[in-house]
């Protein structure tokens, strides 16, 4: 009887054992590749909103501070958003009459709200809160990218845990002096390691890693 | 039935020869004892030590239940099968096979679950956004909680963006001082019970308001021409000014028109003594802070009454023995309290001495003290011999006339009238009125005989004298005595317009023509007094949910003064009383009204009446036969009201820990008399208890009974609240209604039942037996006199190893190191704290079937110990067990996803998504603080309960884990509060819902290193002591050793 497997089936065999703990590893690189790419975080996709706001417009143009909006950054674990009758302090004037504003208008006149959708948006489980980083010297493009020069808004990183922690564990890497924590153009590189940790120490910040810090 | 979980007697049975040779001469183990303090042996069988005995012979000194006391199989088996709800089966009939492919499938799909994507979320901003709210900041309102009774308490409502999510305690209102009860902190529950009614309704039809008034209008028009002679309006107990000043409006428009109260829990016999004895109506509430010695009559002083929250405050000041202490010594003065009633009180587990005694022997025995203490008119009743209280009876005379001015005699709203008559004796005669016995003017509206008024109500309405009846949120139909025949005369032919205003379409709604559904308290405006007459107003935090109207409302239509809004009753009524806007504002934002409490007066007690009243008694006492019934109005339902709160029903009773149920108690004794045993286990948490069938005067109802160590024997205790018929679809059909046993002269206590057993059996979920930690030394306890000879007694019990017993690294926790301590002479056990906890951590409801399962949620559980003789405890212990958040925490080490972690300031963390329900913690965890979601428990799809939900805690999904936090949310927010205004976190600033809660200041949490801490003082105390430290887990909540204050006159210990 001839043998059903010819003899180079032997090699194949230990190939394909061998290989398969490559395919494996690869298998799992490329599923953690997926859950860190943007397809699945989201990041840098501009997500549509009722109206196109452009911070590029309203802070890089014109130079609003982060809080003539953001009014509870400082005070709560919401920075808050706008309501619509900020809007209308200035809209009840400038492009009074564009169509883009319109929902604007509509929501003042009808006294119903504007459903933004949100942009960063962390999962229920994640208790983060605004003032305490912004108290600790963690500015808002820290986070938020380059905000000053978005046209729409989309989101500039991941919010992966491992993002989280990457300061949780080092704080040092992004801490800037307080008072350029509302500053959209400053430059983490204008200060050096050296001052970096005279932060550290000045605003007595600690590496904040236990769970409860942010899940409870 | 098991052979050998009969109730023994107490002369034949073995375990009880065991238990009682333990408490009189030491463990009786002939092996080694861990108790090293054991020099006499009051303090050997007192320490706590007994269980801890080498040999396994010996019955524990402490005890749960009769399982436990006897070692039964039952109890072995539930300590050795440590978990029996995982053992539950699944009850589908599956075959191994269908098992296997089930779980596989599982298991397979389990990983695809967590693909979701999240999905988009809105953010919806103001549109014009108002002043003071900062999103994501809770405010908090003072408002007024309502009581039975018509009285408030002072209470702060937390509202996240305009939702109520939870209520505490006002610290500046005199009746809380910012703690509360469990109805309080149930009551924002009550706020979004969906089975609330959410429309007005004409014959079963919705209507609108503008028709109900133009309805009501037209009637009211009818009764112009005759004064009112037809019309009446029924309310609860009133104590609100605003209220009252309408209702006489109306009885001014009206003069033919009629005002009356029901009340079926109310304080109806403190209200007929007190006038009995002053003559007039007086309002009653006592200084606990300056009393020494307190003498409780049938009388639930700290549990239950307007006044509960403060006395509690107030007594538990006196039990905090080390703080007393004067400098260089560990044991200062304590307070004594004596208990003298019928059924176990959270009161009476306090009690330095304790008698159980029929309802009718109380009143004997109040005669008999009077007498002794030389009363003028007492008498002792002749022909009335009880040895325990004969024995207490001179001790106690003398330690009353020993702290003249400074002891406290209280009777019960549940006594009779004539008690009440004889404490106000007793006390003038002892000189405490004016110091801790304060005597005031009525706080009432109208002082009432409730069960009067109803009777002249139903007569009129019999007679037809009643043509317009106004029903503003009493439920006569369900809790009147069936004798006064309320239904029937509902529905009597000439009264053609009967109206219902209530929270819920109840049993009274059905019989009236239109029901208005009401307003909530956090929903619109009013004021009520507190339990010492100081007015507290009421703001309403949110919208009506379903547009109700209050009671001010329906009022100003009777008024003709229809539309005004509750505000501009409320404030049209106290901003000229207070001289302008600003002060109206002021008591508005204080929520109250300073300096507004009932003035003093006085009054001399009548001694004719003192006389009457010890005659009465005496002869009450001589000529009781058959069963007494002892009614109580329900720690969790009331009267019935809070039927429909989850959380209430859900909270463990006090002494049998049933939910969900209203068992009758027996006493043991009793319970061997009528043939019934203590329920049957079979291997499952739960027990079925024998069914009784209670009979008097031809009313028969059959109920379960719950066996009670240290209820009077020959009284069955039946709770009022459940049975109720139209309610909602939480408190419908729960229980068995006992109203039907009421009558007028048997309104509190009835004579002359009978009960038999039916043979059948009844599930009833106790909590009882949950969680044992067997017989180890748990709670230790001591007399004052012991505790100042051996100040370490409950240290010594068990010697924890050394720190470095260890193979884990130190962990030096620099920063802040939280810590709680809880007093275990001051827990009454009232539940305040678990409900507080619900509240604040959102924790599930997963009714009675689950619990029956001993799988209930709660973080915080009160256990009840019981000392010494199961026929008759000489005391009862309450531990409060929340997570110990042990230093060396057992549950970490074996969480295999790292969900349960340490943080760097020693909490023991849960963290829910990363939970994969193992529960190998739960399992590994030596208190059984840990609670596993088995099914989806919390309530997910109900729009109106997601808007009392906590912001700051997750919801839990099935198949995670849960457990005591500390409250990390609230410790998360006073940190960065502290941070971000760069201070330190003061003393106090953190309070977990249990601490904040606490009535009596039990628990205290802070930060261990911060030396000025109350906690960290606590903790140096030679009393404190941690529980199962043997083990090395080195909790950080440890509890202060139990002080008791026994008069040493009668020799022995409490």
């Amino acid at each position: 009887m001839a043998q059903i497997f010819h003899p180079s089936t032997n090699t194949i065999s230990r190939v394909s054992i061998f290989g398969l703990i490559f395919f494996i590893a690869f298998a799992g690189w490329v599923a953690m590749a997926i859950d860190r790419s943007p397809a699945v975080t989201r990041e840098r996709q501009v997500i549509e909103q009722p109206v196109p706001f452009s911070h590029d417009h309203h802070v890089g143009e014109e130079g609003f501070d982060c809080r003539y909006c953001h009014t509870s950054v400082e005070k709560s674990a919401f920075a808050g958003i706008p309501s619509t009758a900020t809007c209308m302090g200035c809209h009840s004037v400038l492009f009074a009459d564009s169509p883009m504003l319109e929902p604007v208008r509509a929501s003042f006149r009808d006294g119903t709200s504007l459903r933004w959708t949100r942009v960063y948006d962390l999962p229920d489980f994640v208790y983060f809160n605004h003032s305490i980083h912004v108290a600790k010297g963690v500015g808002c493009t820290t986070c938020h990218g380059d905000i000053g020069r978005m046209p729409l808004t989309w989101k500039a990183s991941s919010l992966k845990m491992e993002w989280c922690l990457s300061c949780h564990r080092d704080p040092a890497k992004y801490v800037r002096p307080r008072e350029e924590v509302f500053n959209p153009n400053w430059d983490p590189a204008s200060i050096d390691a050296t001052r970096r940790a005279a932060l550290i120490k000045e605003y007595k910040i600690e590496s904040r890693t236990s769970c409860s810090t942010c899940h409870r | 039935m098991k052979e050998d979980v009969k109730i023994p007697a107490a002369a034949d049975g073995e375990a009880m020869a065991r238990a009682t040779g333990c408490a009189e001469g030491g463990c009786g183990c002939g092996g080694e004892c861990t108790c090293e303090a054991a020099g006499s042996t009051a303090t050997e069988s007192t320490c706590g030590c007994g269980g801890a005995c080498a040999g396994e012979t010996a019955a524990p000194a402490l005890w749960r239940n009769l399982d436990e006391l006897q070692g039964s199989a039952a109890f072995q088996e539930a300590v050795e099968n440590e978990f029996p709800r995982q053992a539950v089966p699944l009850g589908l009939g599956v075959d191994r096979r269908r098992f296997l492919q089930l779980m596989g499938g599982s298991l397979a799909l389990g990983g695809a679950v967590a693909c979701t994507k999240q999905p988009p979320e809105s953010i919806v901003p103001y549109v014009k956004q108002p002043e003071e709210i900062v999103p994501g900041v809770p405010l908090a309102f003072a408002t007024a909680a309502p009581m039975a009774g018509g009285y408030a308490l002072g209470v702060l409502a937390t509202s996240h963006m305009g939702r109520p999510t939870k209520i505490e305690g006002n610290p500046e209102h005199p009746a809380s001082l910012g703690s509360t009860d469990v109805f309080a902190q149930a009551s924002v529950l009550g706020l979004y019970d969906p089975d609330r009614s959410k429309t007005i309704t004409n014959a079963g039809r919705i209507r609108t308001w503008e028709a109900f008034v133009d309805a009501l209008t037209m009637e009211l028009s009818t009764q112009e021409s005759s004064g009112g002679a037809g019309l009446r309006i029924l309310s609860g107990a009133v104590t609100s000014p605003s209220l009252a000043a309408q209702i006489a409006a109306v009885l001014a428009r009206f003069p033919q028109a009629r005002w009356y109260q029901w009340e079926p829990a109310g304080e109806r016999s403190a209200v007929l003594g007190g006038r009995a004895a002053f003559g007039r109506d007086l309002s009653v509430r006592y200084d606990l802070a300056k009393a020494q010695v307190v003498l409780t009559l049938d009388c639930d002083l700290l549990g239950k009454g307007p006044g509960a929250v403060r006395y509690s405050r107030d007594f538990a000041r006196g039990r905090r023995v080390w703080e007393s202490a004067p400098e260089g010594t560990t044991a200062g003065t304590m307070n004594r309290l004596y208990a003298v009633e019928c059924t176990p009180s959270p009161t009476s587990t306090l009690a330095d001495h304790r008698v159980a005694l029929k309802p009718a022997e109380i009143g004997a025995f109040a005669a008999a003290l009077a007498a002794a203490l030389g009363v003028p008119g007492a008498a002792a009743p002749a022909g009335w011999n009880h040895p325990e209280a004969a024995r207490l009876l001179p001790v106690l005379a003398q330690d009353l006339l020993a702290h003249r001015g400074s002891s406290v005699v209280a009777a019960g709203d549940e006594a009779a009238p004539e008690l009440h008559v004889l404490a106000h004796a007793i006390n003038a005669h002892l000189g405490n009125h004016g110091s801790t016995v304060l005597l005031g003017e009525p706080i009432a509206a109208r002082p009432a005989n409730p069960l009067a008024d109803l009777e002249a109500l139903v007569g009129e309405l019999n007679a037809g004298k009643v043509e317009a009846l106004i029903v503003l949120d009493t439920n006569p139909v369900y809790d009147a005595p069936p004798e006064l025949g309320v239904a029937k005369a509902l529905l009597s032919q000439a009264a053609r317009l009967r109206v219902h205003w209530g929270l819920y379409d109840d049993e009274t709604a059905r019989y009236c023509h239109w029901h208005v559904n009401a307003t909530h308290y956090l929903e619109t405006w009013g004021d009520a007094r507190a339990y010492d007459g100081t007015v507290t107003l009421q703001q309403p935090l949110i919208e009506p949910l379903y547009g109700g109207r209050s009671a001010h409302e329906v009022l100003a239509v009777l008024e003709n003064r229809s539309g005004t809004s509750a505000r501009e009753v409320v404030q049209g009524l106290w901003q000229p009383r207070l001289g302008g806007e600003p002060q109206w504002r002021k008591a508005v934002h204080d929520g109250f009204v300073a300096g507004s409490a009932a003035p003093a007066a006085g009054a001399g007690v009548n001694a004719g009446a003192v006389a009457a009243a010890a005659r009465t008694l005496g002869e009450a006492a001589a000529s009781q036969q058959g069963l007494t019934l002892a009614f109580r109005p329900d720690p969790s339902a009331w009267d019935g009201r809070f039927a429909n709160n989850a959380w209430l029903q859900e909270l463990p009773r006090p002494f049998s820990k049933v939910v969900w149920d209203n068992p009758v108690y027996v006493s043991p004794r009793t319970a061997r008399e009528l043939n019934i045993d203590d329920g049957t286990a079979d291997g499952m948490p739960g027990r079925r208890a024998a069914v009784l069938q209670v009979e008097v005067g031809g009313e028969s109802i059959e109920a379960p009974a719950w066996v009670l160590p240290g209820q009077a024997d020959g009284v069955l205790t039946l709770h009022l609240g459940y049975g109720r018929t139209r309610t909602g679809k939480v408190g419908k059909g729960v229980g068995v209604d006992v109203n039907k046993l009421r009558t007028r002269a048997g309104f509190w206590n009835r004579v002359g039942a009978t009960a038999r057993a039916t043979g059948d059996r009844y599930e009833l979920a106790s909590t009882q037996g949950h969680f044992v930690m067997e017989s180890r030394p748990i709670v230790r306890h001591a007399t004052l006199a012991e505790y100042r000879q051996h100040p370490d007694f409950a240290r010594e019990a068990v010697e924890a190893p050394a720190h470095d017993m260890t193979l884990y690294p130190d962990w030096p926790y620099n920063g802040h190191k939280w810590g709680m301590a809880i007093n275990l002479s001051a827990c009454t056990g009232c539940n305040a704290c678990v409900a507080a906890c619900v509240a604040e951590n959102n924790i599930s409801v997963v009714g009675k079937d689950q619990v029956f399962r001993g799988r209930e949620m709660h973080w915080l559980r009160i256990d009840q110990y019981y000392a010494g003789d199961y026929e008759a405890p000489s005391a009862v212990l309450n531990q409060p067990v929340p997570c110990m958040h042990c230093e060396n925490a057992p549950c970490e080490v074996v969480c295999p996803v790292a969900a349960t972690t340490h943080s760097f300031e020693g909490l023991n963390e849960m963290t829910y998504n990363r939970c994969v329900g193992t529960r190998y913690c739960g399992n590994n965890c030596p208190y059984k603080v840990r609670r596993f979601n088995f099914y989806k428990f919390s309530d997910w799809t109900t729009e109106s309960l997601k808007l009392q939900r906590n912001p700051n805690v997750s919801v839990r999904a099935r198949g995670v884990m849960e457990k005591c936090t500390y409250c990390v949310q609230r410790i998360s927010a006073a940190r960065i509060a502290s941070e971000r205004d760069d201070r330190p976190i003061k003393d106090g600033e953190v309070k977990p819902a249990c601490a904040q809660a606490c009535p009596t200041e039990a628990i205290v949490f802070g930060d261990i290193n911060d030396g000025g801490s109350r906690v960290a003082a606590w903790k140096k105390e030679p009393l404190s002591y941690g529980l199962l430290e043997d083990l090395n887990t080195r909790p950080r909540t440890t509890y202060m050793g139990r002080v008791a204050n026994p008069n040493p006159a009668l020799g022995e210990k409490a």
